[in-house]
């Protein structure tokens, strides 16, 4: 994966396939601190202790369709080569928080990428629960929501071109507002 | 135009295009639309899946076809990613594999407006070795 927002696209399914109603993505910045985290919480199946500790193991996945599971062990590996950490909690029936953390200066640090775009894809595919993203910079934060989208757009296709491009502006504009780290 | 900057603003800008905008199709008849659902899980992603939907949200609302966009987990063909299941209405899903930006619009062009067969298509037998 190249960019983050490729890791947030590939970590959310996760959640997606546990069956979660509310899955939050929180970004946030430090300078002073050199920091940038990166923090998936759902409230979807979660994991019993058994399976948590198989996750991040590359050869493990719940699925029958192959027999590796990348997503997580790519992240983490990621995390760690950007002098990071990375950490997976779960409680069975809960849900999951799973963070990374990067040094914000890390030339290895992979980029934001283009996170509006991927947002987008994102509440085209995920109608069931509520998507909610979140970042946090010095200058200050923007959130948003799947359910507040759908509020305001109703029955409208978010595959229309003027609420495409809408929703991407809306994302693009805030973000460039609190000038968040490429 | 102006920007938009806050959700209020999305709402103006809905509500000035309202006209133009139809209701969400997939709501009302998903079987009468033609379906698009791009493999994204790990390998799809890696291998570009985010830019192959972004090609067909955009190709096909530029060509005015009803069509309902969504992503959906591994189909199994890794080697293959990014993998795309087409469904017309009426007929049986196909699955075509390796599609790039120039599949898109073929696929888009020959399969999906004429209904002619593009190269590329994963049958739906198919098995590996290991299977």
């Amino acid at each position: 994966m190249k960019t983050l927002s490729e890791h947030i696209l590939d970590i959310v399914q996760n959640s997606v396939s546990a069956k979660a109603t509310l899955i939050e993505i929180i970004v946030e910045e430090d300078k002073i601190a050199d920091l940038y985290s990166l923090v998936i919480r759902d409230n979807g199946c979660g994991m019993s202790k058994e399976t948590l500790a198989k996750a991040i193991n590359p050869f493990f996945t719940s699925r029958t369709t192959r027999k590796v599971g990348l997503g997580i062990p790519l992240l983490k590996h990621n995390a760690e080569a950007a002098g990071g950490s990375f950490s997976l909690e779960s409680e069975l029936n809960v849900g999951t928080v799973l963070t990374a953390r990067f040094q914000l200066s890390n030339i290895d640090r992979p980029p934001l990428g283009d996170i509006w775009e991927t947002l987008y894809l994102m509440f085209l595919s995920y109608t069931v629960g509520n998507l909610v993203y979140q970042h946090k910079t010095e200058k200050g934060g923007f959130q948003i929501s799947s359910d507040e989208l759908k509020e305001v757009l109703g029955d409208v296709s978010y595959q229309q071109k003027e609420i495409r491009e809408g929703i991407l502006e809306l994302i693009k504009t805030n973000l460039e507002e609190i000038e968040v780290t490429k | 135009m102006t920007k938009i900057k806050s959700l209020a603003d999305l709402r103006k800008m809905k509500e000035e295009a309202q006209s133009k905008i139809k209701l969400r199709e997939n709501s009302t008849n998903p079987d009468q639309v033609v379906q698009v659902k791009v493999g994204m899980a790990t390998c799809g992603i890696a291998s570009g899946a985010k830019d192959t939907m972004k090609y067909f949200v955009e190709e096909l609302e530029q060509e005015a076809i009803d069509a309902v966009v969504t992503q959906t987990g591994c189909m199994g063909y890794c080697y293959a990613e990014p993998t795309v299941e087409v469904k017309l209405p009426g007929k049986e899903p196909l699955v075509y594999g390796h599609v790039n930006k120039e599949k898109v619009h073929e696929i888009i062009d020959k399969y999906i407006k004429r209904g002619e067969l593009v190269d590329g298509i994963i049958p739906v037998s198919f098995k590996t070795i290991d299977d």
